[in-house]
């Protein structure tokens, strides 16, 4: 623990502190461009230059120093001043100084240090140097002109999401940054490097000329896009969301976001659900509150409960569920939650957590992924797995689909008997989580989703036994979900024997009447034909089909409402807007509805609504913490079929409703599938 | 006046041939066997008695450099790289070595690389030195033939491996950290330290970088002795050094001397003398173009080692004399050298890549008197602004010639300034 002088104040730091964070205890800013926390040092941009003794008579670069005993810092001399006026200087030279239509403009940093550091005018009288746009997909615009070459784009792609396709071609001033051939940038953390470019040279191409961040209204919330629970800031303008950043959460989503969190927000405004509609003769036409209501209660008179049916969609919040559950349990109807016909079951909470944490990752040292792409299903998580990996302290094998998920793993093969050989140890993989410390596994949905998924998730449940994923506080069981509702809503016990297939055929032989769909898009509505189907939701899309009566609900940024993420961590989302037209919190509608069928719901407020929800499920209560749950006896055993796994995202840009209706992601789409080659982008077809 | 007996490098003209045979008649490979039996901690002594400096530029004694390469592995191994990238303007003495003497590196591989416990060495070889990487590889298959490399070399026991991995022609990739990415196969970009090569170096294996005429003159120190050699030239200073005189002389040639010998005395002696004479010498850039260029008064008297040049506010560099007479533009001259340290700057960080160009530019409007007075102090702040803020010595060797101009030649930039004021008002 060495102790050092920073400007006469001592600190006594950590080892493999650098001066820089040194400084930063110490509570002295140090300005800097290149450095990031959560990046490789670079050290390139010289503005962290301090005057440091003892030492070589010149300044140090504090980022990259290490902290040592006795060491003494100076940051706020003169010469230090005229450090950082002359980096600041260089830097400025070929930056064109168009803050005014500079989309960073207001958020940036070298503005902002600029104004501290700088020196307010310019000695240089010189050609200043243009560099060409760079083409590096639809997510991010390039004016490379005004990039100062800190590499932090470059050491992302590198680093976090593990595409290395970013890299600086020529030297010295003729330095660029490009992808390479100027390809789209294809991760799915994309967007990221936008948020690390301390300049306006990578800014959000959809963004583009939308606002100033001092117009927009910032709100704190909670991303449903997947079931990671990303903390994100949704900044508004007037009712309009104009994008969507991600927060600081270390424990989930450290500071990155997936692109479809971040650029998806543009679907939040097209084919939405503004008015209630009925059907009448074969067509959907607009109806009120009253009409669509008054045909509802009709439909229902009379029928008794195994008449009729619920489905519960992937977005949907803890809130709008409760109050569902509530009003068809009245009716006595029967609600599920699986629509992609997941297998996993209800009944043991630790048999459907990601019960080591997300944060429990950093500490793994063997993880075994089952019929699960992390990169399309969670991309941060999958990025906290590759940080983890690069540490060369935890072997990662997969069963399922040879497919790239950014950094290399053991593939193992594509067949749940693999499961089996493990378990016996047949299998290498047996002796590496046997071996291993705090050895996990991961359940995609891939493998809920199948016939023999019961015995699947035995056969997990064995090998975690076996092989010591559950000792202690330790518990490398894992499930991950694809799903923002899906764990709130097996916490509410959402699921039927017969899951949503059972629905489906029993409305397929009449059995079932009526079919109330709360946001479910995701499976074929097709199906539902035969029965009365009520369809409230945000986005007029699969749902909408087959809908007999239309009840619009709001969408994630409209809402306050209660989430729990994949682990079980409860967190609650603000509203950032208001909805659209007629449309209401899903809630709402409940409460409203109940009334005319006689079964009034117990509460008014959303006060009231918590405080019933939190005294039948008191887990909903606890904020932000990953629970613990028991361990306990799941799955049934049997035999697995050798088939290889259907993953459960073949599309990551069109999940849910919100993102097949932007337009962002059907560009996204089109880019990675290579599309983006054929429009010219890098100028050379003419 | 070196005497022929304490020439180290008996072949620098090429008169005979560089392979195995002619190379055993001038002493290379002269009980090898022996020397590496004498064991690591008696040759690194021996290194630091003969007071050797780095023959790169730098001066840094070159025993001590590798008693900084771990005693003992922590599993990894170690290496020993060999700057062969020459490319400092001026300079072309290891050209010379690898040319016609690439045995004396060679050997000096095998006993530098046992010095510091290293299993391999490899030989980072300029880009445009074809020839001389053809020679040198033809020389490593000899001796690989001859049992003096490889596995149980020159029967001592010791596996040895030399490399030869040929750049692509950035000046960069001389500076060592730079020249370590480059031969991992990266973009030629200094590194941060430390960690320095001697923790983290090759591969991330413990490594030391040595100029080619560092390690060509071990062998010979250690057959005749640290004393020999730390008995010629000046304390702390001492030995033989390879000079490239270059520019308005006579005769332009690459001898070797003995360290300390006077700058008049090297000129008249071994390049036939300054082109019309000694009074028609303007300055001298004495190391290499990166060092302060020093007037004629300076160069009367001054002596070529490291310290007596750094005494003068200039440096020994790689001894590259480059000399200059009275119809030398001096002001064009620096700022071509202006030209080659932007073109070669690698861009990584920020004073370097932004500095060189700025004042390269200001430089060209110099040279045409284009300019105010009071930018030659602004030129000399911006220069102060690179120096030393740096992650390599790119950004100093670019300042320092401007520097070097402004300090001894100003008066002439003014007056081109005032001239060209004069001519263009007038017009």
């Amino acid at each position: 623990m060495p102790t050092l002088t920073i400007d006469g104040i001592e600190v006594e730091v950590e080892n493999g502190t650098t001066v820089l964070q040194a400084c930063e205890q110490a509570g002295i800013e140090i300005p800097r461009f290149c450095y990031h926390e959560r990046l490789s040092i670079a050290g390139n941009c010289r503005m962290c230059l301090v005057e440091v003794s003892p030492g070589p008579p010149k300044p140090a670069a504090s980022c990259a120093l290490p902290a040592s005993d006795g060491m003494e810092v100076k940051t706020n001399t003169e010469k230090v001043k005229k450090f950082r006026e002359g980096v600041m200087e260089f830097l400025l030279i070929n930056h064109p100084l168009d803050c005014p239509i500079c989309d960073q403009g207001g958020e940036c940093d070298l503005q902002d240090q600029s104004m501290a550091y700088g020196i307010g005018n310019n000695r240089y009288e010189e050609k200043r140097r243009i560099v060409k746009e760079k083409y590096m997909g639809p997510l991010i615009r390039t004016i490379m002109t005004r990039c100062i070459h800190c590499t932090r784009c470059v050491r992302f792609a590198d680093e976090i999401a593990g595409v290395p396709s970013l890299g600086a071609i020529g030297r010295g001033e003729n330095t660029q940054i490009t992808t390479y051939n100027e390809q789209a940038f294809a991760s799915e953390l994309s967007g990221n490097v936008v948020d690390l470019c301390p300049v306006g040279a990578l800014t959000s191409k959809p963004y583009t000329f939308k606002a100033r961040p001092w117009e927009l209204k910032n709100t704190e919330t909670i991303d449903v896009h997947d079931a990671l629970g990303s903390n994100i800031r949704v900044d508004a303008r007037g009712r309009a969301v104009m994008r969507a950043l991600p927060r600081i959460h270390e424990d989930v989503n450290e500071e990155w976001i997936s692109d479809k969190t971040r650029h998806a927000v543009d679907g939040l405004s097209k084919n939405r659900l503004d008015r209630p509609y009925v059907k009448k003769k074969g067509k959907l036409v607009e109806a009120t509150w009253n009409e669509a209501f008054a045909l509802i209660a009709k439909k229902i008179e009379g029928l008794n409960g195994d008449q009729i049916a619920g489905l519960v969609g992937d977005l949907c919040d803890t809130e709008s569920m409760y109050a569902f559950k509530t009003l068809m349990n009245s009716l006595g109807g029967k609600i599920d939650c699986r629509q992609d016909g997941s297998k996993v079951g209800a009944k043991h909470r630790a048999g459907y957590l990601f019960n080591t944490g997300v944060s429990g990752i950093d500490q793994a040292d063997a993880c075994l992924l089952i019929g699960s792409n992390p990169r399309h299903e969670s991309p941060v998580l999958n990025a906290r797995l590759r940080q983890r990996w690069l540490t060369r302290k935890c072997k990662i094998a997969n069963v399922g689909p040879d497919i790239d998920i950014s950094y290399k793993v053991d593939q193992l093969g594509d067949s749940a008997k693999i499961l089996q050989d493990i378990l016996d140890g047949k299998n290498d993989f047996a002796e590496v989580l046997n071996s291993a410390k705090k050895p996990m596994l991961i359940l995609g949905q891939g493998a809920l989703n199948r016939e023999d998924s019961p015995q699947i998730i035995k056969l997990a449940h064995d090998i975690a036994e076996k092989y010591g994923l559950i000792k202690g506080v330790w518990n490398g069981f894992n499930v991950l979900h694809t799903a923002a509702s899906r764990v709130a809503a097996l916490d509410m016990g959402l699921v039927t024997d017969t899951g949503v297939e059972g629905i489906l055929a029993g409305v397929e032989s009449s059995d079932i009447k009526v079919v109330y769909n709360l946001g479910a898009d995701e499976l074929d509505t097709r199906r539902l034909k035969k029965a009365f189907v009520i369809y409230q939701g945000s986005h007029g899309d699969a749902g909408v089909k087959n809908a007999d009566v239309i009840l619009p609900g709001v969408a994630y940024t409209e809402k306050p409402g209660t989430y729990l993420n994949t682990e079980g961590r409860v967190q609650i989302a603000q509203r950032a807007i208001f909805g659209p037209g007629e449309a209401r919190e899903d809630w709402t509608i409940f409460r409203a509805l109940s009334e005319l069928l006689g079964k009034t719901l117990n509460f008014d407020t959303v006060a009231e609504l918590r405080k019933a929800m939190t005294t039948q499920y008191p887990q909903f209560a606890i904020i932000d913490q990953k629970p613990a749950a028991n361990w306990a006896d799941i799955g049934v055993a049997g035999k697995v079929s050798k088939e290889g796994f259907r993953l459960a995202i073949s599309d990551f840009y069109g999940t849910n409703p919100i993102a097949r209706s932007s337009e962002t992601m059907d560009e996204c789409r089109a880019a990675m599938n290579g599309a983006d080659q054929a429009q010219g982008a890098t100028g050379t077809n003419g | 006046m070196l005497a022929d007996k304490d020439r180290i490098f008996t072949n620098l003209y090429g008169f005979e041939s560089p392979f195995l045979d002619a190379a055993k008649k001038r002493g290379d490979w002269d009980g090898t066997k022996d020397i590496l039996a004498r064991g690591v901690d008696s040759i690194v002594s021996e290194m630091k008695e003969s007071g050797l400096r780095g023959r790169g530029g730098a001066g840094f004694p070159t025993g001590l450099k590798w008693s900084f390469m771990p005693k003992e592995s922590d599993g990894r191994p170690s290496y020993l790289v060999v700057n062969a990238d020459e490319g400092e303007p001026g300079t072309c003495k290891d050209r010379e070595i690898m040319r016609h003497d690439p045995h004396k590196l060679i050997e000096g591989c095998l006993i530098a690389g046992f010095g510091m416990r290293a299993i391999a060495a490899y030989i980072y070889i300029r880009g445009e030195f074809v020839h001389e990487a053809n020679v040198l590889e033809q020389a490593i298959e000899e001796a690989n033939a001859a049992g003096l490399l490889g596995k149980n070399a020159c029967g001592s026991g010791y596996d040895f491996n030399v490399y030869v991995h040929r750049g692509a022609g950035a000046y960069i990739c001389g500076e060592e950290t730079a020249l370590i990415e480059s031969l991992e196969g990266k973009k030629g970009q200094p590194r941060l330290k430390p960690p320095f090569p001697a923790n983290v170096g090759v591969f991330g294996c413990p490594t030391t970088v040595n100029n080619v005429e560092s390690i060509a003159v071990v062998p010979t120190i250690l057959r005749r002795g640290g004393a020999w050699f730390a008995g010629l030239g000046r304390e702390n200073n001492t030995g033989t050094k390879l000079f490239c005189i270059s520019g308005h002389v006579n005769r332009p040639c690459n001898v070797e001397e003995e360290m300390g010998i006077p700058l008049k005395e090297l000129i008249e002696t071994h390049a036939g003398g300054v082109r019309g004479g000694w009074d028609n010498l303007l300055a001298i850039i004495p190391g290499g173009s990166s060092v302060h260029m020093i007037p004629k008064s300076v160069c009367d008297t001054v002596l070529m080692d490291f310290d007596s040049l750094r005494a003068e506010g200039t440096g020994l560099g790689t001894a590259a004399v480059i000399v200059m007479d009275k119809s030398t533009d001096l002001v064009r001259a620096i700022t071509r050298l202006s030209a080659f340290y932007k073109h070669e700057s690698c861009g990584q960080c920020t004073p370097c890549r932004e500095g060189t160009g700025w004042m390269w530019r200001v430089m060209e409007r110099l040279t045409k008197g284009e300019a105010e007075i009071e930018e030659i102090d602004m030129l000399l702040d911006v220069t102060k602004q690179i120096e030393g803020h740096t992650i390599c010595a790119l950004g100093d060797a670019a300042a320092w010639p401007v520097q070097g101009l402004f300090r001894h030649f100003r008066p002439e930039v003014e007056r081109r300034i005032l001239e060209y004021k004069k001519q263009h008002n007038a017009a």
